[in-house]
């Protein structure tokens, strides 16, 4: 950083640093410390003696099939996501850098989606996709199919995938419109006066020089279908029927409110912290560095 | 752009009038169903435009409830939901703005150490850590209140991270000259830096209202008390109900209202709501 410091009050600069520090050292260290230690201690069933067993809580853990279906079911449930709000996103961008007329209304009404909470755009899409009343789903049952989220695997896990994709599109969309339209003009010209058509123009110019806006994108979506998702998923299906839905950070939600397994959750909570730092360290080392591959 | 085309601009018209399709199809079905009688949503015969019934069902959603369910009206949640986002938008950037400045402008020992620590929690998002966090809120008698709902929620350093890079930005002879003009830390912070952060900190505003309004299990978790519960948690509440039991126009008239507020800010502020967006990248 480059030093700037002017004012010299030692004070002063306490005190204005004290509230942020308080608030991260109470509710941000402090718990995910906590998190940690737990992970390390196993409880008798009555709470009355704690032991510490090292690492026996994540052997158990590895060693339960239920996790390892949460891990399948998380796995599958972000790769649709990212890949479908993705493609969504970017075609959508790309149309709407055309310059073509009304642009900024059709913008108006495609960011509209990042406003709505994932547990309301859940409900959304329940009311169309609801056995017996829902538009859609009178039009499933009309073609054959018995469509039925609470009893069905397969069509809750494909209903939460629509609402979390739904709920993302907006912010694609922004990312990859704004991505594009820093690519400076005259490189797509040169290539249209080589005679490259527009097809050919965007898989080998545009793309390539929207990588870093993509490599941004696949992190936070990986993290958004991870973490920020729970709403959608508690609200939608409540990580069933018979587990299809239910995702990593929801299982430590359903463990930790049953809480009969405390350093079970801990250390079901502490393996999901190592991910998210890896991809936060992932995207602050690419991103930062604005790479063009 | 670059050469002419045959059918001029109708694929991006097209691809673009079918996303805006199936982004605003549901929140409109849902206005709609909000007009409607609920016998006639539960037989799936509900046309797709506006019926009459309108008024009667937000004002059983807003005011007084309805008989069938002991459901709180939705009024209060609203009021609930407001509370917290404003506070943690207005919270949060408090926190950050002098924190930044501090970082930014001042020598004191330990300053790297305060940017990394506070940098850090940039990583984990709350979901992660969870039930260690209710248990200090409850551990600090906060459960049930508004701080509670609050103070854990703006331990994050997106905000300070914004202040800290537009302040590099501001040119070192803009203090020399304020202090010339004898204007202490304090002064050059209301008088000169503030300013110049306005639409910085109405963007962000707009980023964390948002943020704010739409938390789902946080509230969840820390609200056990009917008028502390937010919106987002009380339309789950409505639908809850199993099937037939559904009042399908109250859930979508409070689906409605629930959305109102983030999406009028996100439509009305459009310019600044994109610039916060592009620049916390939340």
């Amino acid at each position: 950083m480059e030093n700037r410091a002017i004012f010299s009050g030692k004070l002063l600069a306490f005190l204005l640093v004290a509230p942020q520090l308080a608030v991260s050292l109470i509710f941000f260290y402090w718990p995910a410390a906590q998190a940690v230690w737990q992970s390390f201690l196993v409880q008798d069933a009555f709470g009355l003696s704690t032991e510490f067993v090292w690492f026996e809580n994540y052997v158990e853990l590895l060693k339960t099939p239920e996790y390892y279906h949460a891990v399948g079911v998380t796995f599958l449930f972000s790769t649709l996501v990212v890949v479908f709000s993705l493609a969504i996103g970017l075609l959508l961008a790309v149309m709407a850098n055309r310059n073509i007329r009304g642009v900024q209304i059709y913008r108006t009404f495609l960011i509209i989606p990042y406003a709505v909470a994932p547990a309301v755009a859940s409900v959304l899409f329940i009311f169309m996709f609801q056995p017996g009343l829902g538009m859609f789903a009178r039009a499933l049952q009309r073609w054959g199919i018995d469509w039925n989220p609470v009893l069905n695997g397969t069509h809750a896990m494909t209903l939460v995938i629509i609402v979390a994709v739904w709920n993302q599109i907006s912010y694609n969309f922004l990312f990859f419109l704004a991505g594009l339209q820093s690519i400076p003009k005259s490189v797509i010209e040169a290539a249209a006066i080589d005679g490259a058509r527009p097809m050919r123009r965007f898989w080998t110019i545009v793309f390539p020089l929207l990588s870093p806006t993509t490599f941004f994108l696949i992190v936070v979506n990986i993290t958004y279908a991870f973490f920020n998702t729970l709403g959608i998923i508690d609200t939608a299906t409540g990580g069933g029927p018979n587990g299809a839905t239910q995702t990593l950070v929801y299982k430590v939600f359903q463990d930790g409110k049953v809480g009969s397994d405390l350093g079970g959750s801990a250390a079901q909570s502490v393996i999901l912290m190592v991910i998210v730092v890896i991809l936060t360290a992932v995207q602050f080392r690419y991103v930062e560095k604005k790479v063009h591959y | 752009m670059v050469e002419h085309r045959r059918f001029g601009n109708l694929l991006p018209h097209l691809v673009l009038l079918i996303g805006v399709l199936i982004v605003a199809f549901p929140v409109y079905l849902a206005i709609v169903a909000s007009t409607h009688d609920d016998t006639l949503i539960a037989n799936g015969q509900m046309p797709l435009y506006p019926g009459t019934h309108g008024l009667e069902t937000y004002w059983h959603t807003i005011v007084s409830g309805t008989g069938k369910t002991t459901r709180q009206p939705v009024g209060g949640m609203m009021l609930a939901s407001l509370i917290m986002a404003v506070g943690i938008a207005v919270g949060k950037i408090a926190i950050s703005i002098i924190s930044a400045y501090a970082i930014v402008f001042f020598a004191f020992p330990f300053r790297m150490t305060t940017f990394w620590i506070i940098f850090i929690t940039l990583m984990l998002p709350v979901e992660v850590r969870i039930f260690p966090t209710y248990k200090i809120t409850s551990d600090l008698h906060m459960l049930d209140s508004y701080s509670g709902l609050i103070l854990p929620l703006i331990a994050s350093a997106t905000a300070t991270l914004l202040f800290r890079q537009f302040f590099m930005t501001i040119p070192k002879e803009l203090v020399e000259a304020s202090k010339m003009d004898g204007a202490g830390p304090i002064r050059f912070f209301f008088d000169t830096l503030l300013p110049l952060s306005v639409t910085n900190i109405a963007a962000l505003f707009v980023i964390l209202f948002i943020y704010g309004w739409n938390q789902y299990l946080w509230p969840l978790l820390i609200t056990t008390r009917d008028d502390m519960q937010t919106i987002v948690i009380g339309i789950k509440k409505i639908i809850d109900v199993h099937d037939a039991l559904t009042e399908w126009s109250v859930a979508m008239a409070t689906a409605v209202l629930a959305m109102l507020p983030p999406v009028a800010v996100v439509v009305l502020l459009q310019r600044l709501f994109v610039k916060g967006l592009i620049e916390t990248e939340k």
